[in-house]
C-alpha cells in the first residue's frame, strides 16, 4: 500500500505521481485552467521550488515536461503518491 | 475571376513559440490592429505559399483550448469558428506545438484537428527539444495525428520552405461543413489521456532534461534571493529610463525647435502660423518628447517577457500581492502602467479571475506613468531646493521617489479597498505556465518596439494633435479688445472657463493656472505643461528647455510651495487622460466602471491635495 501526501507538502525534487484530485474544492475556472496545464489524475509530478520568503507560496511544480505556478490551496486539493521506481 | 488570398490561421498553446514562427513567415510584412470591438491585438502579414501563391496568415493569441478561459482565448475559438466580426473564417490552419512539450500541447492539436480543418503541425522548437535530451519523430507523429508534421526551428528559419508546401497542399483539401460548434470537444479526460499517450509513443529517446532553466530557476526562485534579484533588475529598469532617454529627448527638442523656426519662416505671422507652431508643433512635440522614455520601459519588458523571466517575477510577487486581494498575474500588468496605463490596462487580459482583472484595471492609472513625469519634473524643478540630503541621494530625487512610492502605495490601498467593498470576492487565484528560458531574438525584440513606437505616434497624431489644436483654439478666441486690463488667457474661452472651477479647486489651494491648466490635461497629462506655460502669457514657440526653465522660474515667484505640494499631490492620483477611461470602457465593456474611476480617482485627486496643502499652510510654506 503505497502513502499518500498532498501535492503542497511534497518534498523538494522527488518523483511522485497525481493520485486523486478533490475538484468539488476547486473552483470552475481554476479547474478547467488546472486541466489545460496538464494537471490530471496520473500524472508525473515533481515540486521544484517553494515561493518566497516566509509564506513559502506559491509553488512551482512539474507537471509532465512542463513547470507550473499553483498556489498551496489549490495544491492541496491534489493527492499524491511516490513514483514506482 | 480573381480569388482573394486564401486566409492560414497559426494558433498553438502559449509559449510554443507562435510569434516567432509568424514573424519569420510574413518578413516585416505585419498589419497590427484591434478585432472591431476588442483590445485584442490582431496580427496579420503575408506569406508565400510553396508555389508563390500568396496567403493571409493571422496570428492568433496563444490558447490552452477552445474552451475559452480568457478573453484572449474566446477570440482564437471565435476566428477558428468563423464567429468571429471582421475576419473571415480560415481556410487552413497551422497548430505549432513545442517538441519539448508534446504532452500538453497535443491536447489542443487534436481539439483542432476534431474540427476536420485542413491542419499542419509544425513540431517547433525541435533544437530545444534535442538540447534537452528528447528525440521525437515527427513521422510517427503524423501517423499517429493523420495530418502533416513539419519539424521547424523558427528562430532559425529550419524547416520553413517544408511548411510553406505542406500548407499549400493543405489549402487545397475542402474546408470543414456543418456545424462546427457542435464539434468542440473541450476538456475531456480521454482527449488528455489520448495526448498523452501519443506524446509517449513519438518521444523515441529520453535522457536528462531542462538543466539550464532549472539551475536559473534555483537562484531567480529562491526564497530570499529571487525577491533581491527582482528588486535590483526594476531599480535598474527606471534609473535606465531616465538615464538612457537624456541624449534622444534632446535631439527630438531639437528638431521640434528647428521645425518650429522653419514654419516660422516660412509661413506669414499670424492666425495660421500661431496655430502651427504654438498649437500642433508645441503640442504633439511635448508629447512625442516621450517617445524614448516609453520605448526604453518597454524595451525592458519585452525582454522580460521573451526571456520568461516575467512569469518569475509574477510568481515571486504573488504573496504580496495576496496581501491586497490580487495575484501574481496582476503584476505584469501593473508594472506595464509605470510606462501607461492603456498598454497596461490590455494587459490585464491574462488575469484569469475576472473581479481580480477588474481592480487591476481600476488601480492601473495609479501607477506613475511616462506623461505625469513632465509635471512633475517641472514642478520640482522650481519649488524642490537641489540640494543633497545624504551621499549620492539628491532632495529633488528622493521627492521624484516619494511621488512614485505614493502612486504604489495608493494603488495597494485602493486595491483592497475595491476588493473587499465592491468586487467583494472570497480571494484570487494564481495557476500559470512558467516557461523555459530562452535568448530572446534581437529581430522579433526590434519588430515589437517598432509596434509600440508605432502605436504611441499614431496616439500623438490623433488625441494630442486634436487636444493640442482644440486647446490652442480655446486660448486665443475670442481676442482680449484693446486696452483690457485682462490677459489673452484670462479673457480667452479657455480663461472663462477656468474662472468657472477656480472657487471649486480654490479649497485646496489650486490658482487659476492651475484651473486652466487641468483641463486640456485631460486629453494628456503632459499637456498641462503647455498650458501653464501659455497661460504665463510666455511665447511658447521657441526652445523647450528655455520655456521649462522660464516657466519654472515663473512658478516659483507666483506660487505658494504650498501650491506646488498640492499640484503634484494631485496628479499622483488625478484620472488626467481620456484614452486611459476611453480605454477601460473598452476592456470593461460598461460605462459603470470608467465612470467609477473616473469618480474614485478625481475625490482620492481632491482629498490628497487638500491635505498637503492644508498641512503645508500649517508649517508655514504657505
Amino acid at each position: 500500500m503505497p502513502w499518500l501526501m498532498k501535492l503542497d507538502k511534497l518534498p523538494l525534487r522527488e518523483k511522485w505521481r497525481v493520485a486523486a484530485i478533490d475538484w468539488s474544492l476547486i473552483p470552475d475556472s481554476e479547474g478547467h485552467r488546472l486541466r489545460s496545464l496538464g494537471m490530471d489524475e496520473g500524472v508525473a509530478v515533481e515540486a521544484l521550488h517553494r515561493g518566497v520568503m516566509l509564506a513559502r507560496d506559491p509553488l512551482a511544480i512539474r507537471v509532465g515536461r512542463m513547470t507550473i505556478a499553483i498556489r498551496r490551496k489549490v495544491a492541496a486539493q491534489i493527492t499524491c503518491q511516490p513514483e514506482q521506481a | 475571376m480573381t480569388k482573394m488570398p486564401p486566409v492560414i490561421a497559426l494558433v498553438g498553446n502559449p509559449n510554443a513559440g507562435k510569434t516567432a514562427l509568424f514573424n519569420a513567415l510574413t518578413g516585416a510584412r505585419q498589419k497590427v490592429a484591434n478585432y472591431p470591438g476588442v483590445t485584442v491585438e490582431r496580427k496579420a502579414g503575408r506569406m508565400a505559399l510553396g508555389d508563390g501563391r500568396p496567403a493571409e496568415l493571422v496570428d492568433l493569441p496563444g490558447a490552452y483550448s477552445l474552451v475559452p478561459d480568457s478573453l484572449d482565448e474566446e477570440v482564437t475559438r471565435n476566428v477558428v469558428l468563423g464567429q468571429q466580426p471582421g475576419q473571415r473564417r480560415p481556410e487552413a490552419l497551422i497548430v505549432v506545438v513545442d517538441a519539448g512539450n508534446l504532452d500538453n500541447h497535443l491536447r489542443f492539436t487534436l481539439e483542432i484537428i476534431a474540427l476536420g480543418f485542413p491542419v499542419v503541425v509544425a513540431l517547433n522548437m525541435i533544437d530545444l527539444a534535442e538540447r534537452d535530451g528528447l528525440t521525437v519523430s515527427s513521422e510517427a507523429l503524423a501517423d499517429q495525428l493523420g495530418v502533416p508534421v513539419i519539424e521547424t526551428v523558427a528562430v532559425r528559419k529550419r524547416g520553413l520552405e517544408e511548411l510553406r508546401e505542406a500548407i499549400g497542399t493543405a489549402v487545397t483539401a475542402p474546408e470543414p461543413q456543418g456545424d462546427l460548434a457542435a464539434k468542440l470537444i473541450g476538456d475531456r479526460k480521454d482527449i488528455s489521456d489520448r495526448a498523452r499517450d501519443i506524446a509517449r509513443s513519438v518521444v523515441l529517446n529520453e535522457t536528462g532534461g531542462r538543466q539550464w532553466t532549472r539551475r536559473l530557476d534555483a537562484v531567480l526562485l529562491h526564497p530570499l534571493a529571487g525577491p533581491i534579484i527582482l528588486f535590483a533588475l526594476l531599480f535598474v529598469m527606471f534609473q535606465a529610463v531616465f538615464a538612457w532617454s537624456d541624449a534622444p529627448i534632446g535631439w527630438i527638442e531639437g528638431a521640434m525647435e528647428w521645425l518650429g523656426a522653419l514654419v516660422s519662416s516660412v509661413l506669414p505671422g499670424g492666425l495660421f502660423q500661431s496655430l502651427v507652431v504654438d498649437g500642433i508643433i508645441a503640442g504633439v512635440g511635448s508629447v512625442v518628447v516621450f517617445l524614448p522614455q516609453i520605448l526604453i520601459l518597454f524595451f525592458f519588458i519585452l525582454i522580460l517577457e521573451a526571456t520568461g523571466y516575467m512569469t518569475r517575477a509574477a510568481f515571486v510577487m504573488d504573496r504580496l500581492m495576496a496581501y491586497v486581494g490580487l495575484s501574481g498575474h496582476s503584476f505584469i500588468p501593473l508594472l506595464s502602467s509605470f510606462a501607461c496605463a492603456i498598454p497596461g490596462i490590455m494587459a490585464t487580459r491574462s488575469v484569469m479571475d475576472q473581479k481580480e482583472r477588474l481592480t487591476t484595471i481600476l488601480v492601473a492609472p495609479l501607477m506613475t506613468c511616462a506623461a505625469r513625469l513632465p509635471v512633475y519634473t517641472v514642478i520640482i524643478g522650481a519649488f524642490i531646493p537641489a540640494q543633497s540630503v545624504g551621499p549620492g541621494v539628491g532632495l529633488q530625487g528622493l521627492v521624484l521617489f516619494g511621488l512614485y512610492l505614493a502612486g504604489i502605495v495608493g494603488a495597494m490601498l485602493a486595491a483592497l479597498a475595491i476588493r473587499k467593498g465592491i468586487t467583494k470576492s472570497s480571494g484570487s487565484s494564481f495557476l500559470m505556465e512558467m516557461p523555459r528560458f530562452q535568448m530572446p531574438r534581437l529581430r522579433d525584440l526590434a519588430l515589437g518596439l517598432w509596434q509600440r513606437a508605432w502605436v504611441f505616434l499614431r496616439r500623438a497624431g490623433t488625441i494630442i494633435f486634436a487636444a493640442s489644436v482644440i486647446l490652442w483654439a480655446l486660448l486665443s478666441f475670442p481676442n482680449v479688445p484693446e486696452g483690457s486690463d485682462m490677459s489673452q488667457a484670462e479673457y480667452s474661452v479657455a480663461g472663462r472657463i477656468a474662472g468657472t472651477i477656480e472657487p471649486v479647486v480654490r479649497p485646496i489651494g489650486f490658482n487659476k493656472d492651475i484651473a486652466l491648466a487641468i483641463i486640456p490635461a485631460m486629453a494628456a497629462r503632459e499637456v498641462a505643461v503647455s498650458a501653464l506655460a501659455t497661460a504665463n502669457a510666455i511665447d511658447d514657440s521657441g526652445d523647450e528647455d528655455a520655456v521649462a526653465q522660464t516657466l519654472g522660474q515663473r512658478l516659483a515667484g507666483a506660487w505658494s510651495l504650498a501650491t506646488a505640494l498640492a499640484f503634484l499631490a494631485w496628479f499622483v492620483f488625478a484620472p488626467q487622460c481620456i484614452s486611459t477611461i476611453a480605454v477601460t470602457k473598452r476592456e470593461t465593456n460598461s460605462w459603470r466602471w470608467p465612470i467609477f474611476m473616473t469618480v474614485y480617482l478625481f475625490a482620492l485627486a481632491y482629498i490628497a491635495a487638500g491635505i498637503t496643502y492644508w498641512t503645508a499652510v500649517y508649517f508655514g510654506l504657505g
